[in-house]
């Protein structure tokens, strides 16, 4: 059991989530009351990393990130390091292939509001924020704890964005998910096996922990 | 308590041109039609819906005012509105709910507040309760605390009785009209159901289409509407076109397809217009066979029973005119009545056209 992959898996699988929490409010809130123009094109680029291979989205990642890039000089010159085969290059290409996984079912939990009740929150004296904290989020929850679950489990479990970004440097970029491919190409079976073993075990606990959220959902507003 | 003051005006995508005003105490019900725009309208004076001019005021806080550049979100606006389905917080109980209105009052105060609205409303014990666990009329009533619980300047009611049964709403009907007696506040309640309006509003205005046709005391609206068209909004069917003529012995009178019908003297309608005219049910008074009945001298019109429909105690009856067979008259009478008269399809029959029941109208526009 390669015990440093691990770590760094869940290190950055807990910051993708801590990430894309708001985000996944702000943007799923967004594309699920608001109606503006190109909003198609929003949701389809949110979309996107859920077809595109990994490997191009992140050979894409990679250029954007690498220090000829716009992107790449601009976090060079704000945070004086590089984007590529770091941790932090790991953590931001893992938030944009989460995208998806987050926004999408928050979305899904906002629109299942009524429209009255929002507005009976407006009309009850409660600003935005308020109607937000006290109602939105509430009766959304099942569909924000669905999105972060699926986004964690989704991270450890990146393979091709993650080696194409990141690399495999030990303790830096080298996941768990790396680390079975390098014990298996090391013929280190048992290793490769362990590992395996409790990914599955998570996807599975993971799956049945979204299963039960979603029916919540529907028996929260039915 | 000051009055609420509303014009609001649009043509698109929803037209819209009404003028509203409403006294603290008074309720003022909006009725029309499906897609008449009334709950756009109560929507605009609650800041849910934003038209393109207009302006909503309460006393000196102005709310809206498109020309000024005003326009204060709802949740600054201080009203009450009770939704069509309640929109209740399904994962609050009863309290939570009320007290979720309640922000204007210092925390320590909002719990006992919010027991006493619900006692206001008869829920005392349901307190516990989520909406789930609440019937229709129950969830109403939280609906309608939580509304309260605001001390709003403004109650807005859209179409709360239309989803509970009719037992459940002639006893919310009953609660509304002891309810508002308590309050000091403009009442605007959107309505698709004219008895309801007229059961429980002070004035009644009429929409169609966006624009208000009539704003008027319910007995004013359903006896002397202002066009054919509020004549139709308010189930009036007895609407005809005639032309005045002189009466003898000085005033008007209307010749009807060769009746002559005495009407009240009315200046707006000189000699030889022609004008539409409307007679409510309650003023056609069918002769007796046996006996002549009160007011049988004014206006006897003759022709022959078309149809006759028994629901319950009262009997519709219309009525084919003689000389014009294309002008239905409409008219009630008990079914006990009908049954004695023998009133049948067929039979000849006299009625009353009472004086003080026509009512003149401009002439439908023939578009």
């Amino acid at each position: 059991m390669d015990w440093t992959a691990l770590w760094l898996s869940l290190r950055l699988g807990v910051f993708a989530v801590i990430l894309l929490l708001p985000i996944g409010i702000v943007v799923g809130r967004l594309l699920a009351y608001r109606h503006f123009r190109g909003k198609g094109i929003v949701e389809a680029l949110v979309a996107l990393p859920l077809i595109l291979p990994p490997t191009v989205f992140g050979y894409y990642l990679l250029v954007a990130f690498g220090a000829a890039s716009p992107v790449g000089r601009l976090w060079e010159a704000v945070f004086g390091g590089s984007l590529v085969f770091t941790f932090e290059g790991l953590l931001v290409a893992s938030v944009i292939v989460n995208l998806p996984f987050a926004i999408q079912p928050m979305q899904r939990a906002f629109e299942a509001i009524p429209q009255d009740v929002r507005e009976a929150a407006a009309c009850s004296g409660m600003s935005p924020l308020r109607a937000l904290r006290r109602i939105e989020i509430p009766l959304a929850w099942p569909g924000i704890a669905t999105a972060m679950v699926l986004s964690f489990a989704h991270t450890l479990g990146e393979f091709g964005v993650v080696l194409m970004v990141g690399g495999a440097i030990p303790g830096e970029t080298r996941t768990i998910a790396i680390a079975i491919y390098d014990r298996v190409q090391a013929f280190d079976g048992q290793a490769a096996a362990q590992m395996s073993a409790f990914l599955l075990a998570l996807s599975l606990v993971t799956i049945t922990l979204t299963i039960g959220l979603s029916r919540r959902v529907g028996r929260r507003l039915g | 308590m000051p009055d609420l003051k509303a014009h609001i005006r649009q043509s698109t995508p929803i037209p819209l041109d009404a003028a509203l005003a409403c006294a603290p105490g008074e309720v003022l019900a909006l009725v029309g039609p499906s897609g008449s725009g009334k709950s756009t309208l109560l929507r605009v004076i609650a800041g849910l819906y934003k038209p393109d001019e207009g302006r909503v005021s309460v006393g000196d806080d102005v709310w809206l005012d498109t020309a000024a550049g005003i326009a204060t979100p709802p949740h600054r606006r201080e009203v009450g509105f009770v939704f069509q389905s309640y929109a209740l917080f399904p994962h609050m109980t009863a309290l939570a709910n009320v007290e979720s209105a309640l922000d204007h009052r210092p925390a320590a105060d909002r719990p006992g507040r919010a027991r006493e609205l619900l006692a206001l409303v008869h829920l005392d014990g349901l307190e516990a309760r989520r909406p789930a666990e609440l019937s229709g009329g129950q969830q109403q009533r939280v609906a309608v605390a939580r509304a309260l619980a605001r001390d709003p300047k403004v109650l807005l009611l859209d179409e709360p009785f239309s989803a509970v049964d009719r037992a459940t709403r002639k006893r919310l009907y009953r609660e509304i009209a002891e309810l508002r007696r308590s309050l000091d506040v403009p009442v605007v309640l959107v309505t698709h159901d004219l008895d309801e309006a007229v059961m429980l509003a002070d004035r009644v205005a009429v929409l169609h289409r966006g624009r208000i046709l009539q704003t008027g005391t319910p007995e004013e609206i359903t006896t002397r509407p202002a066009s054919p068209d509020v004549a139709r909004l308010v189930d009036l069917r007895n609407v005809f076109e005639a032309t005045v003529v002189d009466r003898e012995g000085g005033g008007i009178a209307l010749d009807w397809a060769g009746h002559r019908l005495d009407v009240s003297p009315d200046e707006r309608f000189p000699v030889g217009t022609r004008v539409s005219w409307v007679v409510p049910d309650g003023f056609v008074v069918l002769h007796r066979r046996d006996r002549p009945s009160r007011g049988e001298r004014e206006n006897p019109v003759s022709g022959v029973i078309d149809s006759l429909l028994v629901i319950g105690q009262t009997a519709h009856v219309t009525m084919r005119i003689e000389g014009s067979e294309d002008l239905p008259l409409h008219f009630t009478v008990p079914a006990h009545v009908a049954r004695r008269n023998g009133v049948e399809p067929g039979i000849p029959a006299t009625v009353s056209l009472l004086v003080e029941g026509i009512h003149l109208m401009p002439p439908a526009d023939n578009n």
